[in-house]
């Protein structure tokens, strides 16, 4: 199949190209990437005025599946995936079961090999159910081909333990992904601790939780030598300790999601459970110390922490919600209004941190439009604004935190291999539905 | 206005023989200042002081939902019982008879009066309850375009009577 | 001219200034109905309340029935442990089902904070918060502000101390909302863990965890109820320790400036947040809180059906 797509700004930092040009794709590969290309194709994309960037590389979403099928399957979050311009996830290991051993790790893959609609790649649990108490095989998730281990969720609280599995990381040369908090300071808590818990009445999730056990993971990871990467980064404290890991010379990388640079506490004080999530939103000093981070690149990654929850978890009484927001399907828009809109990064930042330092960090051959590489592309109009309301979503779960928002930035065409695998069908008034033409077949 | 009062004042007498036993109310706002200006020509008159209170009729109102500003509720006062006694009920202006229905209802919740005589200063008409007055001071008759406001010293700075037109009726 | 627009009492951290000052206003002419012969008035004749309390209380759901049926509504009290919400339904399901019985306000106590705001966004008749969670108690924080007003004559610059609990205290929060909206200034005073963090943001102009500091200067103090019964219990001091530290007697309202007065919530856990001498004596407006207490929950009542049918 060929498939030529013409006339869209390219933007490819992996090879410095931020610039109009054509780009040709043939057999699932990018064969050429140049100006008035010509070539008798089989279809033509026509991007004028379009972003043509490569495909997402979401590093942190839980699809649910196996155990809670409710909420989402590998099928519908890779649908929605597609949707949001995301073409490779990295599953998160929280599922029932948990992916901590063989038969929990083959049953993942075998379920991707059949239904997935993207390239998932498998993250591993450090410890048995993720309970912190006894460690997973870990040789084995790597042989199985898991590409990282996370207790996400959870962190490990014994530090014993966890330099025990740094240990094995380092051994087995697999890459270890922190969810930092420290529950004895966390205590409940479902909303930042402060002036927001005060006037909500509620318990509240301290910095320190989060900041203190970012310190901890990263000084036993330099005793090891392990690589690590540290997940959703919410608050000030947190940033500054990475960025002096950093100087240090400390293999450390760190993600932050759309709503940390996007929404402050302000927010949640109207009880509305679906801007519940953990780390909870934090002050409006601490989102601009996101952006900021992400300007200079102490924030290695976006990733978009894709949680979904059913209604019955969600619509009820605050303090016994779930905390988690979908993300897939907004993600690049909250980016693209919030970060690119308000000059924050430009076209080239953002895709490396949605692209291409995902695919570095997670050592896979994505987030580039080279020629020879995966045609995993999204097309992108970045100023058509669009409503999000509940039944635009593909994904089964309808908890997002950006309902009733306009946001700009929107996926014309996703691609993966060489087919179009979603397309954006033309407006029409009260009805989104997406034509996901599918592609069933194996991740990369 | 104030001769009309006085008038009005004299015909209460005369309605009823004398002034014993007899107690003044005014529907507020306006009707609590009449009440008071009526009891003191009627002190002038008779040499009797006759005791007057005032009634809040917001919280028998029947049309709450209709009107469009907000009503404030204010205090009702009725030092006194009113069981037994000759009620003279006092309000600026007469016009569909909910007014005077509400305090009708509000004042046999106080007690058993004797009876209830109904004294206006302006009646204008447009009856939507079967309602008289037994003291009118003025009968002016208007259409529903037009409204009717009557302003005292007390609290609007001076006596005077107002008939505005709107074309919204 | 303030005007009162809403079909729900939430908290008080929405409400204007002037919105707070005519609920006061009405709440002297309800006050006056109280002392009639007949102490009823037709005005909310035909409309239902239904109480559906989902913690324990007798004060507070007495007291919104009285308030009712003075103005001849119809009253249903709906106590959870006994009804189906043991069945596992809901809040949100039994707010709908009270709704589908064409009542036409609920008011609603529960243990978690924002279940009232919840609750109205599930439903289209009046809710009423009777206390959720920590979060807000806006009638008794609006009958303690008509006590005061009813003794002062005023609240802008009065100065008031609230003593206990302060970090699980809805009863708090909701009196520093309306109380530094009205121009008080407010001092809360408590073991430093019972101080919940940044609350200088909510309008407090002072915080202590000295009694004496407390009520050196102030003209009014709302003692509450120290809670031995929830689940932070390790957080309070022993019952006796208390008592020594932050206990209102005679001999420490003696040391202050003026002639406090005292308010309390209610129950009274008698020697241990306050002495008997003091809930007992002059200087207490204890019982007055409770017959106003009636008053403001008649005024939030007439208000917020009214401001329901506005809406219509």
């Amino acid at each position: 199949m060929k498939l030529l797509i013409k006339n869209g700004q390219v933007v490819d930092p992996a090879n410095n190209l931020n610039a109009v040009l054509d780009i040709l794709v043939q057999d699932g590969k990018i064969v050429k990437v140049g100006k008035n290309l010509k070539n008798n194709v089989d279809s033509t994309i026509d991007a004028t005025d379009k972003i043509v960037m490569p495909g997402i590389v979401d590093m942190h979403v839980h699809l649910r599946e196996p155990g809670r099928e409710d909420k989402e399957t590998v099928a519908s979050g890779t649908n929605a995936a597609l949707k949001g311009g995301i073409t490779s996830v990295l599953a998160m290991p929280n599922t029932h079961p948990a992916i901590d051993n063989k038969d929990s790790i083959q049953l993942l893959n075998n379920i991707i090999k059949k239904t997935s609609h993207t390239n998932v790649f498998v993250c591993g649990a450090i410890t048995k159910e993720r309970k912190g108490r006894e460690l997973s095989d870990i040789t084995l998730l790597k042989q199985e081909g898991a590409l990282a281990i996370s207790d996400d969720g959870n962190s490990v609280d014994n530090a014993q333990l966890f330099l025990e599995a740094l240990k094995i990381a380092k051994k087995e040369n697999i890459l270890v992904i922190c969810h930092c908090e420290d529950v004895s300071l966390s205590a409940k808590g479902v909303v930042n601790l402060g002036i927001t818990s005060t006037r909500m009445g509620l318990r509240g999730i301290s910095r320190e939780s989060e900041y203190t056990r970012v310190a901890r993971d990263i000084e036993l990871a330099e005793r090891t030598n392990t690589q690590i990467h540290i997940a959703h980064v919410s608050c000030r404290e947190s940033v500054e300790i990475i960025a002096s890991a950093k100087k240090r010379g400390i293999k450390v990388t760190c993600e932050t999601a759309p709503h940390y640079f996007t929404l402050s506490e302000e927010a949640i004080w109207g009880y509305d459970a679906n801007l519940k999530i953990n780390p909870p939103l934090r002050g409006k000093d601490d989102a601009e110390v996101i952006k900021q981070g992400l300007k200079s690149d102490v924030i290695d990654v976006i990733a978009s922490d894709h949680a979904p929850h059913t209604e019955n978890e969600k619509d009820i009484e605050f303090d016994r919600a779930e905390f988690g927001a979908i993300g897939l399907e907004t993600e690049l828009a909250v980016c693209v209004t919030e970060l690119i809109h308000k000059g924050v990064l430009d076209w080239p930042g953002l895709v490396q941190k949605l692209c291409l330092n995902p695919s570095k960090i997670l050592r896979i051959n994505k987030g580039a439009l080279g020629e020879g590489c995966d045609a995993d592309i999204t097309i992108v109009s970045p100023n058509q604004e669009w409503l999000v309301e509940r039944n635009i979503f593909v994904s089964k779960s309808k908890n997002s935190m950006f309902l009733g928002k306009t946001l700009k930035g929107i996926v014309d065409y996703t691609i993966l291999k060489d087919k179009v695998a979603y397309q954006k069908t033309p407006e029409r008034k009260n009805s989104n539905e997406v034509s996901c033409k599918s592609r069933v077949g194996k991740a990369c | 206005m104030q001769k009309t009062l006085v008038r009005i004042a004299h015909e209460i007498i005369e309605r009823n023989k004398n002034a014993e036993d007899m107690v003044i109310v005014g529907i507020m706002n306006r009707g609590a200042h009449l009440a008071k200006r009526l009891a003191n020509a009627i002190e002038q008159i008779e040499g009797v002081s006759v005791p007057v209170g005032n009634l809040d009729i917001t919280l028998y109102r029947d049309d709450l939902s209709m009107i469009s500003e907000q009503p404030v509720v204010q205090k009702t006062d009725l030092m006194f019982d009113i069981t037994g006694k000759k009620v003279i009920l006092v309000d600026d202006v007469l016009y569909t008879g909910r007014t005077v229905r509400a305090a009708l209802t509000e004042l046999i919740d106080f007690g058993r009066p004797q009876f209830i005589q109904l004294c206006v200063l302006i009646d204008r008409g447009f009856r939507e309850l079967p309602i008289r007055a037994d003291f009118v001071g003025k009968n002016i008759p208007t259409s529903q375009k037009e409204s009717i406001e009557v302003h005292l010293e007390e609290c609007d700075g001076v006596d005077e009577v107002v008939i505005m037109e709107h074309d919204d009726g | 001219m303030a005007e009162w627009k809403r079909k729900h009492l939430l908290g008080l951290e929405e409400l204007s200034r002037e919105e707070i000052e005519f609920i006061l206003d009405n709440t002297s002419s309800f006050k006056e109905v109280l002392t009639r012969e007949v102490k009823k008035v037709p005005t909310l004749r035909g409309k239902t309340v239904v109480n559906l309390f989902y913690e324990p209380s007798t004060r507070t759901r007495v007291s919104f029935e009285v308030a009712a049926k003075r103005l001849s509504a119809d009253v249903i009290n709906i106590a959870a442990e006994t009804s189906s919400v043991r069945k596992g339904e809901t809040l949100f399901d039994t707010g709908r089902n009270i709704e589908a019985l064409k009542a036409d306000i609920i008011v609603v106590r529960h243990s978690a904070s924002g279940a009232a705001a919840m609750l109205s966004h599930h439903v289209n008749i009046s809710v009423v918060n009777a206390g959720d969670g920590w979060h807000e108690h806006p009638t008794q924080a609006l009958l303690d502000i008509f006590t005061l007003k009813e003794k002062f004559g005023r609240i802008e610059g009065l100065e008031v101390s609230i003593v206990g609990d302060i970090a699980h205290s809805r009863v708090a929060r909701s009196n520093i909302w309306g109380l530094s909206k009205l121009g008080a200034k407010v001092t809360v005073c408590a073991p430093k863990l019972l101080i919940p963090p940044e609350i200088e943001q909510m309008g407090v102009s002072s915080i202590t965890d000295n009694i004496d500091v407390a009520l050196v200067n102030a003209d009014a103090v709302n003692v509450l109820r120290m809670q031995f019964e929830r689940d932070e219990a390790n957080m309070f001091p022993e019952q006796l320790e208390y008592f020594k530290k932050f206990g209102i007697t005679q001999e420490r309202l003696e040391k202050a400036k003026k002639k406090i007065v005292i308010m309390h919530p209610g129950p009274i856990n008698r020697g241990i947040e306050i002495s008997s001498e003091v809930a007992d004596g002059t200087q207490s407006v204890i019982l007055d809180q409770v017959t106003n207490g009636i008053a403001v929950r008649m005024a939030v009542l007439f208000l917020v059906a009214q401001g329901a049918k506005r809406k219509k």
